[in-house]
């Protein structure tokens, strides 16, 4: 039987381009960029080249990127290193109710240390809007934190008109972007949309796990939280991560190289899947529809079936997909994002999420729709009385 | 290295007459493999109604006495000085500077306990009691004797080596593995099970174990939690062979042909059916169950006789009259209890009926289960041959036969 991987929000499998290349580096160019012999310059290279791609993409300077370790430690770095730096202009920080817990807990963390957060809410589409933003930046906010792509329903937040809005308001305020969904996906050019800090992960683009991405626009006040050897200008300790920096930036190229045919595919993927699984009665599709949503995420909520259920009867028919948001947790719990947006208790328990990649094709998608149509039935008679 | 060598102390074995060997030759048995996991060579012996563990390289001194605290069987465990055998005054002196090092706070009170096995040796027991006690004292004027009560015993074994101790680590009790037999262990993912199991091990019992998974109401980490608790147990009881049913169809058809408040009875009496097969099968000579009286409505007394009614073999339920904390305190002793609690669905919990009989009548269940007899000999047929077996131990597990393999007359 094939596999029908179709959990790409989770994580992705890695392009054999980049498996390729990562297996060079291990194997050859191993060694230490802070090395001063001739290893040490060929990995630095490395770094020097992937910057120099990344930064093509996002259409800044090289030196506005920093490597972490993944898309939560970007986002704690942006969120903790500059609300330590910019204490002293105010304690205020402004964010969504569906942010991932990468941003809500650590806020959590924030207001432990005191500070103030504000949690806006979103509509029934997971939408946030400019002048509520707006209405709620004052004189004391230091930061925005704002999602670009929602992880559970694929709500693309309007993250330029935010930006501007932002500005408006109070041209101190940061404005930090949670893109783990969203990069190599949507075009992002922070400059324009007036964002200061801006996270990506590796492992959701076809690259490794273990290598994320924080963009830092010129003049933002930041402390580094993790400390060492003073790589990467001081900003972030600890040997860099060769291999995956160079992977994702090879990843990252391969998706922006073909950005809009590969969007046009994955939208007719997700218009096929949703035309399947709306004849199904009782299916609700959650969050915006069509174009208006992210191409590669499909939030389904299906009466009377248990999303656990679902998932494991799938997953006999080799299609993976997850339940509530994967990435977050492997406890069953309810839904922030789902809460958010007003889903009813009968759905909540019953929400699947497939999401796409590139690397999908047709047939997984309707795999994963006769899947449904066979399995939804069967477990709809058996439900618990 | 202080301690050469550990005295394993046992009781229960020292009473069964006749069969005295047996047991204490599988109490040495069951010491040389939990040893074998240590670092450093021992060499396990057996004299005069007494085991010893010697020794005979470097050794991690906690790893040793916590594989021998996890040997069913032994009640205490003395850590030893050995010495060659020398004259009375070389032993008093090393005796001293031993309870010296042993009792760095001397505000309490001993006595001395000579045993001669070596009759060669110039004084005897007696002799050796009272010379010693007043060299201990002599050196640590605030020992106290007491010869009624002590709150140290200081013991001098006299053999081919002289031997001396004075600490006695609680072992865990109970019989060697495997010297009461084989039974098989109704094992879920819950907190009960793996408890009773262990209880039971701990009479001497050897242990297979029957897992029910139920895909896709029941997902791979579950199976994966009953691999984990099984090789906690495993610690105790050596490798574990667990056999994984699936009883997915089973349970729709009951689901789909009997009353739903009847579900779990009903279900439980087809598992205690397929797990005397399988334990019939390998030679397993008793079931064993976690289950409490009372603790929920497939436990009531009326209950139990309706599940108990499937099976010829004796059903072990050591949790019978246990409260559900004396329970948890048991799996947390044993290192269960976090693995017990991750929430992956068992498939005894997904069908569960809001309102389920708590006095069935055995008549009536028989009655409804009729409903049944179109398919479901085939059904446990199908899933007795379906079995996968897996060996479990400490270290992990490997599948022993797949899902799809027949099964052969030794499984």
């Amino acid at each position: 039987m094939t596999e029908h991987y179709l959990d790409n929000s989770a994580t992705t499998r890695v392009f054999p381009e980049v498996a390729e290349l990562m297996n060079r580096i291990y194997l050859e160019e191993y060694g230490n960029p802070s090395s001063m012999h001739h290893k040490g310059v060929e990995a630095e290279n490395e770094i020097r080249k992937a910057k120099d791609t990344l930064s093509g993409i996002l259409k800044c300077q090289p030196k506005n990127l920093v490597f972490t370790s993944c898309g939560s430690e970007s986002d704690n770095f942006a969120l903790i290193g500059c609300a330590r730096a910019n204490a002293r202009s105010g304690r205020h920080l402004i964010t969504t109710r569906i942010e991932h817990p990468a941003v809500l807990e650590t806020m959590k963390y924030l207001e432990s240390e005191g500070f103030e957060v504000t949690y806006l809410p979103v509509d029934e589409m997971g939408l946030v809007s400019a002048e509520e933003v707006a209405d709620a930046v004052r004189d004391d906010t230091i930061i925005v934190s704002i999602m670009h792509t929602n992880n559970e329903i694929g709500a693309v937040e309007p993250i330029a008109e935010i930006g501007k809005a932002i500005k408006e308001k109070n041209p101190h305020t940061l404005f930090h972007v949670d893109a783990v969904q969203a990069f190599g996906k949507a075009e992002i050019i922070p400059k324009k949309m007036h964002i200061d800090l801006l996270a990506a992960s590796g492992h959701k683009i076809h690259s490794p796990k273990g290598v994320g991405l924080l963009y830092i626009a010129d003049g933002v006040k930041i402390h580094n939280i993790i400390f060492g050897g003073g790589q990467q200008g001081g900003l972030r300790s600890g040997t860099e991560n060769v291999a995956g920096i160079a992977g994702m930036a090879m990843a990252a190229g391969m998706l922006y190289g073909n950005l809009q045919s590969d969007t046009d595919k994955l939208y007719a993927m997700k218009e096929h899947l949703v035309d399947r699984v709306t004849k199904l009665r009782d299916v609700h599709v959650n969050g915006p529809q069509g174009r208006d949503g992210a191409p590669n995420i499909i939030s389904i909520s299906i009466k009377g079936v248990r999303a656990e259920v679902l998932l494991h009867a799938l997953e006999e028919k080799k299609v993976y997909v997850s339940s509530g948001s994967a990435c977050a947790s492997n406890r069953p719990h309810l839904s922030e994002t789902l809460q958010a947006i007003g889903t009813g208790r009968d759905y909540m328990d019953s929400t699947i999420r497939v999401s796409t990649s590139v690397m999908n094709t047709m047939e997984d998608i309707d795999a994963c729709a006769d899947a449904l149509r066979e399995a939804v039935p069967m477990l709809r008679k058996y439900s618990r009385t | 290295m202080v301690y050469q060598s550990f005295l394993i102390k046992y009781a229960e074995i020292g009473i069964k007459g006749k069969n005295r060997y047996i047991f204490e030759d599988a109490l040495v048995n069951q010491i040389k493999i939990a040893m074998k996991k240590c670092e450093g060579k021992f060499h396990v012996s057996r004299s005069y109604g007494r085991i010893f563990v010697d020794a005979e390289e470097d050794y991690d001194f906690d790893e040793a006495v916590n594989a021998l605290q996890h040997v069913f069987g032994i009640v205490g465990i003395c850590p030893m000085k050995v010495d060659p055998i020398v004259p009375y005054e070389e032993l008093a002196k090393t005796a001293v500077e031993f309870f010296g090092e042993e009792y760095p706070d001397r505000n309490t009170t001993f006595k001395v306990h000579t045993r001669r096995l070596d009759k060669s040796y110039p004084m005897n027991s007696q002799e050796i009691n009272n010379e010693l006690g007043g060299a201990l004292l002599d050196a640590y004027p605030e020992l106290k004797v007491d010869v009624h009560d002590p709150k140290i015993t200081v013991n001098i074994e006299i053999r081919e080596q002289i031997y001396m101790y004075t600490h006695v680590i609680p072992g865990p009790g109970g019989l060697p593995v495997g010297s009461a037999g084989k039974a098989m262990l109704l094992l879920s993912g819950g907190i009960d099970s793996p408890v009773s199991g262990w209880m039971m091990a701990k009479r001497g019992l050897k242990l297979d174990a029957v897992y029910y998974n139920a895909p896709p109401y029941t997902s791979e980490r579950a199976l994966q939690k009953v691999i984990d608790l099984a090789g906690l147990v495993s610690e105790y009881t050596g490798p574990i062979y667990l056999h994984n049913i699936n009883f997915t169809e089973i349970q729709l058809y009951i689901y789909d042909k009997c009353p739903h408040d009847e579900l779990t009875i009903i279900m439980r009496r087809y598992m205690m059916k397929i797990a005397e097969m399988i334990a019939k099968r390998t030679a397993c000579g008793a079931l064993i169950t976690g289950e409490s009286l009372g603790q929920v409505a497939s436990q009531t007394m009326r209950s139990l006789e309706c599940t108990n009614r499937v099976c010829e073999l004796p059903v072990f339920r050591p949790l019978i009259g246990f409260d559900k904390e004396e329970i948890v305190t048991i799996s947390k002793k044993i290192d269960t209890y976090d693995t017990s609690i991750q929430p992956y669905e068992d498939c005894c919990t997904i069908f569960v009926a809001k309102h389920p009989v708590t006095k069935p009548v055995l008549k009536v269940i028989e009655r409804h289960e009729h409903n049944l007899d179109a398919g479901i000999e085939e059904m446990v047929q199908r899933a007795i041959e379906t079995d996968e077996i897996l060996v479990v131990d400490a270290n992990g597990s490997r599948v022993f036969k797949n899902r799809e393999d027949p099964l052969q007359p030794w499984d």
